[in-house]
């Protein structure tokens, strides 16, 4: 730890997301920390007082999911900042350009989630298919004595999913679907070298030769909305869609118009376009699995995340390089 | 002696309850007719080899439907439209849910008729006909009996066997379907799906926050599947893409399998973090998975149900839940189905389902060709498609 090797002060830390005791323990016995949601301060307050403290903070550790932005105005107010720790899977709320321009490294979760992600996905899919939740709900409500056996749904094995967007997670949601017996084809930018799935230039292509199709991919310029109208018809009254990427990369009003009118079978969705507030259309129907932005908190990931943090914070302010780096894509 | 007609197979959706007629691919009596005429003209022209011996089949369904009745076919109880229409067009049913009759009265009197039964298909998996002894008395005409469930348990084989009465069932039409149940089941346990989707439902996510307690990782975890037939060789297929450790307990261990094998239920469970019930009931499976077994599985274990709700002892794994000695449960079948335990529906860490795991209109699809293959094998003297009790095997062997 660089206050042990030089006895000098801890460094600063400016700290803008919620933590349990165990972690803000383990980040003070480290670094000098500056925590916003204690301050109770608004965030530009906060910002400028960091800054103007004499030894002012070089690192930074914000929470993923838009509730703080590291933009221009963000990195302009605090001007030693030299490192941007975040922990979200997706990195959409830090401006990566703005940060480059600056020296500003910014480090992510790596592939720390991809994995509890990808399951997730499974789970959403064969939950919108098998109707798990619905069934559930339906033996719940003592139904089964009262009205007979529950309905048939739809078999996975076998089917064909399209991926829109095969990065880590996208290529574990593959293999999982490999094992079912899935034919599997994704969407990207670009076609991925030696992988065994068919690649589809096109995303409504992609829709259009799909019975599922799960979203995977980052959220940017290009992906924003990828999803709207044409790609939900082009997927068809008996396709589902997942997404556990982010509700911006679908047109959330479509879907849910899709859904009411039959036009798509059924969604697997566990991010959505305003959060927390899900559309009150869809928690109502049966063929809408909804989970609350969680496809990333395993009790294991949540712990292997904390070390990831640290590590990337202790790298950065002893000069080594960091252990997850974001780069401009 | 009839010979096998094309079987037609739709693949569209069929409610299982639904009172509606539904499409079939049945031809209409006008393009019945059409086809008639054209093969009674279709003489004059020059045929391939294959359209004539289609012709002169089609001519011969055509003589022997009128010449020779259908054959007779006992049936407990087939509910979907389609399904029953392919077997009314086939045979003469005799169908025990419509007669209205208790079940000794119904036998007698199929028995007693001019053409009784030779073969029976039986719906398994809730059916009140269970094949046994007194029923195989009742019809002694009875040759063949077709089991559409994956279950087994209400068909005395050795009473089938004893008498030389073949039997045959879905084989593994239902396989997939289940093995994919049974991982949803299990993500949906762990990560909590279907709990997250009741608070959001009830609106919570703005006012409290995200969803606690958080879910588990799949990755890792030791799976232990009690019985490793078809089912459970999938479900260990499927578990092993997410990075699970799978070891199994059978009755011996399987040669051609990588996987761990403990003797015993308890072993398999004192080292495993899911618990899933793949095997058959038996008189050696029944409440094999009791209050020692869980205790072993511990209290960050979970249990899977997709064999037969008997094969655990259902009161103490109500009673392990409610005080914390297991982590979860995923159940898709129950001791006395429909009833569930109540206790379990105030339960987060619980997931259950009504006895769905084969049901997917493909497999129902599936399965009717399956019934009807067998079925047309069965009448024309061929060997059956999927035998549990073969024909040639009563033949060749005497049976004690």
């Amino acid at each position: 730890m660089a206050s042990a090797a030089t006895g000098a002060a801890k460094p600063g830390l400016l700290l803008l997301r919620r933590t349990d005791a165990t972690f803000t323990a383990a980040l003070r016995a480290r670094f000098r920390v500056l925590d916003f949601y204690a301050s109770g301060e608004p965030l530009r307050a906060f910002l400028t007082a960091a800054a103007a403290e004499p030894d002012p903070p070089r690192a930074a550790l914000v929470v993923a999911g838009g509730a703080i932005l590291v933009d221009a105005a963000f990195l302009d107010a605090v001007p030693s900042l030299g490192c941007v720790v975040t922990t979200g899977a997706g990195v959409d709320h830090v401006d990566l350009a703005q940060c480059a321009g600056r020296g500003v490294v910014v480090a992510g979760a790596g592939e720390i989630y991809s994995v509890d992600v990808a399951d997730h996905a499974v789970g959403l899919l064969i939950g919108v298919l098998r109707r798990l939740a619905a069934a559930d709900r339906y033996v719940r409500a003592g139904l089964w004595p009262a009205q007979g056996d529950y309905r048939l749904t739809s078999k996975l094995s076998g089917k064909r999913v399209g991926i829109i967007g095969l990065g880590s997670i996208g290529s574990q949601i593959a293999k999982r679907l490999q094992a079912f017996g899935c034919a599997v084809s994704y969407h990207s930018r670009a076609p991925k070298a030696s992988v065994p799935y068919r690649y589809f230039p096109d995303v409504h292509a992609l829709a259009a030769d799909s019975d599922a199709l799960i979203v995977a991919c980052a959220l940017n310029d290009a992906t924003r909305r990828i999803v709207g109208r044409r790609v939900l018809d082009a997927l068809g009254p008996d396709g589902v869609l997942v997404n556990i990427a982010r509700g911006g990369n679908v047109d959330e009003q479509e879907l849910v118009a899709a859904l009411q009118d039959g036009r798509i079978a059924g969604a697997g969705l566990d991010v959505f376009q305003n959060e927390p507030h899900v559309p009150p259309e869809l928690r109502d129907m049966d063929n809408a699995v909804l989970t609350a932005h969680e496809a990333v908190f395993t009790e294991e990931s949540r712990a292997d995340l904390q070390e990831l943090m640290i590590g990337n914070l202790e790298a950065f302010f002893a000069g080594k390089p960091l252990l997850t780096p974001v780069l401009r894509p | 002696m009839r010979r096998m007609k094309k079987i037609n197979t739709p693949h569209h959706e069929t409610p299982r309850h639904d009172s509606r007629d539904s499409p079939t691919h049945r031809q209409s009596p006008v393009t019945r007719a059409a086809n008639q005429r054209e093969v009674a003209h279709s003489g004059q022209r020059e045929l391939s080899a294959k359209a004539s011996r289609e012709a002169s089949f089609r001519i011969s369904v055509m003589a022997s439907s009128a010449d020779e009745p259908l054959p007779a076919l006992l049936l407990f109880r087939v509910r979907e439209i389609d399904f029953h229409a392919a077997l009314r067009e086939r045979y003469r049913v005799l169908d025990f849910y419509t007669s209205g009759e208790a079940l000794p009265a119904f036998l007698a009197a199929a028995a007693a008729a001019a053409d009784p039964p030779r073969a029976a298909l039986i719906v398994g998996g809730g059916t009140p006909a269970r094949v046994d002894a007194a029923f195989l008395d009742a019809v002694p005409s009875l040759r063949f009996v077709f089991n559409t469930g994956a279950g087994m348990d209400h068909i005395d084989l050795a009473e089938c066997a004893r008498r030389g009465v073949a039997v045959a069932n879905s084989g593994t039409v239902y396989s997939t379907d289940v093995a994919d149940h049974a991982v949803g089941v299990l993500l949906d346990v762990l990560r909590r799906v279907s709990a997250a989707q009741r608070f959001l439902r009830r609106g919570l996510w703005p006012l409290q926050g995200d969803y606690h307690p958080l879910g588990t990782k799949v990755g890792g975890k030791r799976v232990g599947i009690i019985g490793l037939g078809n089912i459970g060789m999938l479900i260990a297929k499927r578990l092993q893409a997410f990075g699970c450790a799978i070891s199994y307990n059978s009755r011996k261990p399987k040669e051609s399998v990588s996987y761990k094998y403990f003797a015993t239920v308890h072993d398999l469970a004192s080292e495993s973090d899911v618990l899933v019930v793949a095997c058959a009931l038996s008189k050696e499976t029944r409440h094999v998975v009791n209050r020692d077994v869980l205790d072993a599985l511990g209290k960050d274990g979970v249990v899977i149900n997709i064999g037969r709700g008997p094969i655990i002892h259902e009161a103490e794994l109500v009673a392990a839940l409610r005080e914390g000695r297991i982590a979860g449960a995923g159940l898709d079948v129950f001791e006395k189905e429909p009833k569930v335990p109540a206790e379990l529906f105030s339960m987060d860490n619980v997931v259950l389902t009504p006895h769905v795991a084969v049901f997917t209109t493909e497999s129902r699809s599936d399965l009717r060709d399956v019934a009807i293959g067998n079925l047309e094998a069965f009448f024309a003297g061929k060997p059956l498609l999927t035998p549990v009790l073969p024909r040639s095997w009563l033949v060749e062997q005497s049976v004690a």
